[in-house]
This record gives structure tokens, C-alpha cells and sequence, in this order.
């Protein structure tokens, strides 16, 4: 009787081989010759150098940024487990990116989906180019924006930290990247997303990462429940000199975030990098000492959460907003991601293990919303104003695309989970839990 | 023979050590361990989750020594040990039975 669930899983495995390659089978039937894109004329080396460059620093986010910040905060059994989850998402969402990802997100197609043109890739040659990024060449577009697909489904993974088996893991982040990731950063990025026409301002993604994420990471929290002994047992971190390194690779990382989602070496870019450190370290101090007036200490865990609260509120506006707005924006997202981890988080009594979403779900908000505020048109161009520029109508605007992306990841998340949990089941046994991850699941330990 | 075993403050090893040198025990063991008595625990705070710990890293050294000096070492560990603040430790005697050095095959106080 023991093997069966081994004998499933298998089965599972060989159904997902013969999916991927039944999908290679029929990406062919298109001829190569049919590419969207027109054949680049004037591709900018320079522009090239810079998101190349970028493409490299974002994906150091994920690892080891992201796997670091991650492992350090979890108790000293699942630290494995929990670099591991980053390290496979990286691995899992590139293929996925490559068959179908690429393809659904950024070619032309519907309002809501993108077409199926670029399949496996087909059509991309060494001079085409995507219409969004025309300097640069097409691969390198379709690898920067690769490592945005990474980094969303594996920030979610700090919500449901040390509970989930790594089978379920696996398709969960699978089917979330292809039918929640691709389609919402079509509707607000795509060529022809809903979303984009309607005016909804998102430089680097606080609708497409980070509400996408936080709003996820929430629901796989709900769906799975709390961690046995959670608010009974302490669950101290236990490594945070990890989570400091890890946190800083995310910060430098950030400049490719969102300095290279101008897709360009230029004044844009220049202009996000500068708002991006301002907002970072202002948010950084702003949660300190938030913290220190309310429990008598500034600590370590909280200069590093404010930091990445800043990066994460910075990101939609950082094409659009001056340096003041970036001051503003990083209080903001500072005071409120503390109020949303330590106040709400356990008002409410969801285990969000990790504050995926009182970080990424709430500093995507304010970063949101407050675009629509802060926006001017000299930094943003013309047409990109906000409150403050004349332009009130961009608040409600923003508050459109949030409330989208919120509804639509909520529902397809929610509908995801249940389907692994009714299959596989989403969550490790009680003793697995108790004995901790790494030895279970993976069969090795830290000592 | 009499064990002594002695849970410390971890900062004030180097001071006992020097005590129990000046009494002629040149010989020790010292392990890194956890626990608490009156002094209970400590509190810490992440992200607002605050969490009571209740054992705190202590030192413990043994030694075993001939009952004739037992109560100078005693002494010496209680005076250096001791900085009149709560958590400065215990001191335990217990009698040994018996002690070899394995190298030579010596038995009693002279293996010790």
C-alpha cells in the first residue's frame, strides 16, 4: 500500500513529460517564418549591454537574494527546503517560459492572453525583436523579462513556507505561472492588454509581481492554514546574517528590476535607479524606527523588511515619479508594511510565514495607488500624470488595475490550490512538519 | 575524588578557569549548553511576533579533583563567577567513584 502514492506520482511525472512534449509537437506546426516582430533595424548596443547586464541582476534577486532572505528567517529544519523552493521555481518557470510563458504574456493576441507565436520560442531569431523593447534583440527581452516570471510565483513560496510538499509545490507554482503570472502581465504589459489601454500605470510590476504575489501568497496561506504550533511555539528565525545577505542582493538586484524595465540605457533609466535607492533607504528607516518608537528596539529583521517594503512600493512608480515622490512613497510603504506584518497579520490570525503578502500584497498597494498620486509627466513622459501633476482621474485609474489584478489572481489561485490539494494534497504530514522539511522531503540537513 | 560542575555566565570563563589554575586543577571540561533558573528567560521580537526564550547559553565546566582541595576549587569558581547580578549560576559536588587515565592505566587521584 506504501508505494502506491509513489506509483502516482510517478505516473504524474511521465503525464507531465508527455504533455511538455506533445505541446513541442504541435508548437511546430507554425513555420518559423510567421514572426510577429519585424525585423530589427536598429538595435542599440548600448541599450543591449544595460539589459543584459539587468537580465543577470534580477535573476541574482531570486537566487541567491530571494533564497537567502527566505532561508534565513525559517527555523533551522526547513532551511533547505526553503532554498530549494527558490532555486526550482528559477528552474521550472525558465522551461515554462520558454514553451508557453513567453508567448502568452508579450505577443500580440487578446486583450487577456497573448498568442501563441512564440511557442518553444519558434520565430525568435538572432535579429527579431519584441515591439515593446525595439533596441534591443528578442532574446534578450524575452530573458529579462524570464526573470520576472521567476521571482513572482517564488516570492510566494514566503507565504506557505515550512507546511508544503515539494511535489505540490511544483505544480501549483507550474500552472499559476502559465494561468495567472502570463496572462496579468499580458492584460497590463502585453501589446494589446486591457489593462495597458486603459491607462494603468505600471513601470516594473506592482500589479504584475508584487499584488500578483502577495495576493497569491495570502490565499495559499488561507487555503493551507497555519503552521502547527503557530503563536504557540516560538519560531524564532534562525539565521538572520542570511536574510541580511540576502536582502541586499535583492537591493542591488532591484537596479536591473527597475532600471531595466526602461529597456533602455537612457534618462528613464537613470531616473528609476535614483527613486529606487531614495525610496529603499527612506522606507528602510521609516519601518525602523516605526519599530523602535512602538517596541523599544530597531532591529535587524526590520531595517532589512522595511528595505524590501521600499523596493517593493518603488517598483510600479519608479518610471514615473521624482525623487520627492520616492520620499513620500518609501514612508509610506515603510509605516504601513510594519502596521500590515505585526498588527494585521496577527489581528486576523493568518499564518503568512514569511509576510509575503504584508510586503509584497501591501507594498504593491501603496506603490499602486500612490503612482497614480505621485506621477509626473516630465519623469513619466507625456500622458503619465497623477494627482499631484494635474491629473486626479490616474488614481482611480490605478485603483482599476489593482483591483483587476486582485480579482483575477484571487479567484484562478484559490481555484489552482484546491485542485492540488484535492489531488495531491498540499501540505506534509503532521510529523514531517514537527521533524522539519529538509530531512523529509529531501533527505539532507544543515548541522 | 569529587566531581564539580559549575554552570556559568559564558563572558566569565576565562576568569574561572584562571581561578581553578591558581588552585592547581590544570585539567577541564567545558561544553556550551542551554537553561535557565531564576533568571528565566529573555523575550524576542520579529516582525512583531514576540517570542519568550527560555533557555539562555550558559557554560558548564567539570572537574574532577581530590577531596582535599574540593573546597578551595568550590571557592575559587564562586568568586570568579560571581557578579552579583541574577543568572550568575550553580555549583554542583558530586563523588566519583572512580577515574583512569587511559594513556598509562592510572587509577584514582593520580589519573585525575
Amino acid at each position: 500500500m506504501k508505494s502506491l502514492p509513489l506509483v502516482l506520482q510517478r505516473l504524474m511525472l511521465a503525464a507531465s513529460m508527455l504533455l511538455l512534449l506533445t505541446l513541442s509537437a504541435a508548437a511546430q506546426a507554425p513555420t518559423p517564418a510567421d514572426a510577429s516582430a519585424p525585423i530589427a533595424s536598429k538595435l542599440d548596443s548600448g541599450d543591449t549591454a544595460w539589459m543584459l547586464t539587468s537580465m543577470a541582476l534580477v535573476l541574482m534577486m531570486t537566487i541567491p537574494g530571494l533564497a537567502l532572505f527566505y532561508g534565513g528567517m525559517v527555523r533551522k529544519m526547513n532551511v533547505l527546503a526553503t532554498v530549494m523552493q527558490s532555486f526550482a521555481v528559477t528552474c521550472l518557470v525558465t522551461v515554462l517560459w520558454v514553451v508557453i510563458g513567453y508567448s502568452f504574456a508579450f505577443t500580440p493576441g487578446s486583450a487577456f492572453l497573448g498568442g501563441t507565436s512564440r511557442f518553444l520560442l519558434y520565430g525568435m531569431t538572432l535579429d527579431s525583436v519584441n515591439d515593446l523593447a525595439k533596441t534591443i534583440p528578442e532574446s534578450v527581452y524575452m530573458c529579462f523579462q524570464m526573470t520576472f516570471a521567476i521571482i513572482t510565483p517564488a516570492l510566494i513560496c514566503g507565504a506557505f513556507a515550512d507546511r508544503m510538499k515539494f511535489s505540490a509545490l511544483l505544480w501549483f507554482i507550474g500552472l499559476w505561472s502559465v494561468c495567472v503570472y502570463s496572462p496579468i502581465a499580458h492584460f497590463v504589459w502585453g501589446p494589446d492588454g486591457f489593462l495597458a489601454n486603459a491607462g494603468v500605470l505600471d513601470f516594473a510590476g506592482g500589479t504584475v509581481v508584487h499584488i500578483n504575489s502577495g495576493f497569491a501568497g495570502l490565499m495559499a496561506a488561507l487555503v493551507m492554514g497555519r503552521r502547527r504550533g503557530y503563536a504557540s511555539e516560538p519560531m524564532p528565525p534562525h539565521n538572520l546574517v542570511l536574510s541580511v545577505l540576502g536582502a541586499s542582493l535583492l537591493w542591488v538586484g532591484w537596479f536591473g528590476f527597475n532600471a531595466g524595465s526602461a529597456t533602455a540605457a537612457n534618462g528613464n533609466a537613470g531616473m528609476a535607479m535614483a527613486v529606487t535607492q531614495i525610496a529603499t533607504a527612506t522606507a528602510a528607516l521609516a519601518w525602523m524606527f516605526a519599530e523602535w518608537v512602538m517596541k523599544g528596539k530597531p532591529s535587524v529583521l526590520g531595517i532589512i523588511s522595511g528595505a524590501v517594503a521600499g523596493l517593493v512600493a518603488i517598483t510600479p512608480a519608479s518610471g514615473f515619479v521624482d525623487p520627492r515622490g520616492a520620499l513620500i512613497i518609501g514612508v509610506a510603504a515603510g509605516v504601513l508594511c510594519y502596521w500590515a506584518t505585526t498588527s494585521l497579520k496577527h489581528a486576523l490570525r493568518y499564518d503568512d510565514s514569511l509576510d509575503a503578502f504584508g510586503v509584497h500584497g501591501i507594498g504593491g498597494m501603496v506603490g499602486a495607488i500612490l503612482t497614480g498620486v505621485l506621477a509626473v509627466a516630465w519623469v513619466g513622459g507625456e500622458g503619465k500624470s497623477g494627482l499631484i501633476d494635474g491629473n486626479p482621474h490616474q488614481v482611480l485609474v490605478q485603483l482599476y488595475g489593482v483591483a483587476v489584478t486582485i480579482v483575477y489572481d484571487v479567484i484562478v489561485s484559490v481555484i489552482l490550490l484546491k485542485l492540488v490539494d484535492w489531488t495531491i494534497g498540499l501540505r506534509v504530514d503532521a510529523e514531517v512538519e514537527r521533524e522539519g522539511l529538509d530531512l523529509a522531503l529531501h533527505g539532507e540537513a544543515v548541522q | 575524588m569529587k566531581k564539580i560542575e559549575a554552570i556559568i555566565k559564558p563572558f566569565k570563563l576565562d576568569e574561572v578557569k584562571n581561578a581553578l589554575h591558581e588552585v592547581g586543577i590544570t585539567g577541564m571540561t567545558v561544553s556550551e549548553v542551554k537553561g535557565f533558573g531564576r533568571q528565566k528567560g529573555h523575550t524576542e521580537v520579529y516582525r512583531g511576533a514576540e517570542y519568550v526564550i527560555d533557555f539562555l547559553p550558559k557554560i558548564k565546566i567539570e572537574v574532577v579533583v581530590d577531596d582535599a582541595i574540593v573546597e578551595r576549587a568550590v571557592q575559587a569558581i564562586q568568586d570568579s563567577a560571581r557578579t552579583d547580578k541574577i543568572g550568575d549560576g550553580k555549583i554542583f559536588v558530586l563523588p566519583v567513584e572512580q577515574a583512569v587515565r587511559i594513556r598509562t592505566g592510572e587509577q584514582g587521584p593520580d589519573a585525575v
